[in-house]
């Protein structure tokens, strides 16, 4: 394993993902005005002292509601992967124990989920269960199943063939027991990694979704949604444009940036190959 | 009786087909079961139940699911994807007008990402690990991470509002103003190539780096062959394979996924088309369009399988293992 301070994805990223984890923590006790509260007099604030990133049509304070945004961002992330990862290590799994019939089955049904757009099933989804960020995460989580399903299978073939899974096998152990004790051990390298790069992703689904008024609902503070707001008041005051979308940008770069680099540091054969 | 790539054909083919259906059977129910009746739409609340069980009659929506399925999809084979609730007109005429907006904005963002990124690419590839090559790929990292609906409010900001060059948004039709329709595209084009450029430098450059590395590379320089050529027709060509699959996925994921771009430049396009009519609950109109985008993606995956398994045949092996 490589030194993990040599490695300078690993480190910005780290760097950028810490710093949008310590905000939205911050962000539970302390926000320089409360993000939600309305102020006509303070309307369209250019930035300044008094508010570092200025006021929306409403008066309310853009560095708040970035500050806040990040929760909304980090909690739809963890949900949407976590859903994903879920529910794709165990129909990976069993399809890679399975093979045959059964394998095909559950394959070609992720092909279908894989093959439908993104945000167009996002846009389905948060249709029939209305507009929302808990319904976002679930349309978003239900459109990383494949993705992790797809990794799962493919890492889990190369697994069962090898000497330490016969020898379980051997021993008797039992088939659920060889999966949760020696095959998803030896997976969770690239799912780990796989995650990090699907967080950025849910990260920039959830800004879509919210942009397009089915994600975060008002008054809530939402990156995606922010950027919506701003583009109507865009000729009068150009940083409600800059500030929430520099927000999207910085948590999908760090978390892009960490996914590389754990995978230069938890497999540095892939990292060489792709260099 | 088949040779193996016949075989490997007709496979996909048939998984092609059964693929389709189950999608088109996942778009039917799918909708089926969004909340909101369309005969209340369009009649409003102020229509007597007599007149929404007439309306509903008269759309079919008073059929078991199978039947109404059934119907669809023998309209679909004749090419009759029914009557648009909210525009009264056939939904096939309706498409065609979408895609003269979504095919050229596909056609020209892909055009912006193949001139960005190739180049770029080439270039950091021959000069790995100098301050250029960075450049590249810091340009990428910050591609991969700036969403493309950013990206078009920012140019609009700059080229619309700030330098007054585009107009914010909308479209003119190409009968009325080709120039203008162009015109009306661009910064659209721009924001989704730009994005996509940063995938295909990334792809370019490792492809690159991959086939500068190769025997037959080391062979043609000691031929002593001009180092243009080495570098353009001998690496690049083979470089070439993989980024021209991407570029057609991404050609496929543009006809079907430029939802947001079109929301952001009010562009009357096919993603604006179907985001629109889920919200006026026009079911006809979201099944047809649904079904012809997941048309699009699924035949051009099983393009880029084919064309892959016919080009490389280790990937054909490989793919009976993975």
């Amino acid at each position: 394993m490589k030194q993990p301070l040599k490695n300078v994805n690993l480190v910005i990223g780290g760097t950028l993902v810490l710093a949008i984890l310590v905000t939205a923590s911050l962000s539970f006790f302390y926000t320089p005005y409360d993000p939600n509260r309305m102020n006509m007099a303070k309307r369209f604030q250019s930035p300044g002292e008094e508010y570092p990133l200025g006021t929306d049509q409403y008066g309310r304070d853009i560095l708040s509601r970035v500050m806040k945004g990040a929760v909304n961002s980090l909690i739809v992330g963890w949900v949407a992967v976590g859903i994903g990862m879920g529910f794709g290590i165990l129909f990976g799994s069993l399809a890679a124990f399975w093979r045959g019939w059964k394998d095909e089955g559950v394959m070609r049904l992720m092909d279908v989920l894989y093959g439908f757009p993104a945000v167009l099933s996002a846009i389905l989804i948060t249709s029939i269960l209305g507009p929302g960020m808990v319904n976002s995460m679930l349309a978003i989580g239900v459109f990383n199943i494949p993705i992790f399903t797809r990794l799962t299978r493919g890492t889990s073939l190369s697994v069962w063939q090898r000497d330490f899974v016969t020898s379980a096998r051997a021993v008797g152990q039992r088939n659920g027991r060889i999966i949760w004790n020696t095959v998803l051990p030896n997976i969770l390298s690239p799912l780990i990694v796989q995650g990090t790069v699907q967080f950025a992703i849910a990260i920039l689904a959830e800004a879509a979704l919210s942009y397009l008024g089915l994600g975060t609902q008002p008054p809530h503070a939402s990156w995606g949604r922010m950027l919506n707001e701003a583009q109507t008041f865009m000729e009068i005051s150009p940083w409600l444009a800059i500030f929430p979308g520099l927000a999207i940008a910085w948590a999908v770069l760090g978390f892009n940036l960490l996914g590389d680099g754990l995978r230069d540091l938890l497999d540095p054969k892939l990292s060489r190959t792709r260099r | 009786m088949f040779t193996p790539v016949a075989y490997q054909f007709i496979k996909r083919l048939l998984i092609l087909l059964a693929t389709l259906l189950l999608v088109s059977g996942v778009i039917f129910l799918v909708l089926q079961v969004i909340p909101g009746d369309p005969a209340q739409i369009i009649l409003g609340i102020q229509a007597t139940p007599e007149n929404l069980q007439a309306l509903r009659h008269k759309l079919g929506l008073d059929l078991s699911l199978p039947v109404q399925y059934w119907n669809w999809m023998s309209g679909v084979f004749r090419g009759d994807l029914g009557v648009s609730i909210t525009y009264d007109v056939s939904i096939s005429e309706l498409i065609l007008s979408r895609l003269a907006v979504t095919f050229p904005l596909a056609l020209l963002s892909i055009f912006f990402a193949v001139v960005f990124s190739i180049p770029l690419g080439i270039y950091a590839a021959l000069h790995r690990n100098r301050p250029g090559d960075y450049g590249v790929m810091v340009f990428s990292q910050i591609g991969l991470a700036v969403p493309a609906f950013w990206a078009g409010i920012l140019l609009i900001l700059f080229f619309a509002v700030y330098l007054q060059w585009f107009s914010a948004g909308g479209f003119k039709s190409w009968m009325e103003s080709p120039l203008g329709a162009l015109k009306s595209l661009l910064l659209p084009a721009l924001s989704l190539g730009l994005i996509r450029a940063a995938v295909l430098a990334r792809l370019t450059r490792s492809c690159m780096l991959e086939a500068l590395g190769e025997d037959f590379i080391r062979t043609a320089r000691a031929k002593g062959l001009a180092e243009r050529v080495v570098v353009y027709k001998h690496a690049l060509r083979n470089a070439l394979i993989p980024v021209v699959t991407i570029v057609g996925l991404q050609m496929g994921e543009l006809l079907a996924g430029a939802i947001v771009i079109e929301n952001v430049f009010n562009l009357p396009g096919l993603g604006r088309l179907i985001f629109l009519a889920i919200g006026q609950r026009d079911l006809p109109v979201v099944q047809g369009v649904g079904l012809l985008i997941a048309f699009f993606i699924v035949i051009v995956n099983f393009a880029v399988d084919v064309i892959y398994g016919v080009v490389d045949p280790r990937i054909r092996s490989g793919s009976e293992e993975i």
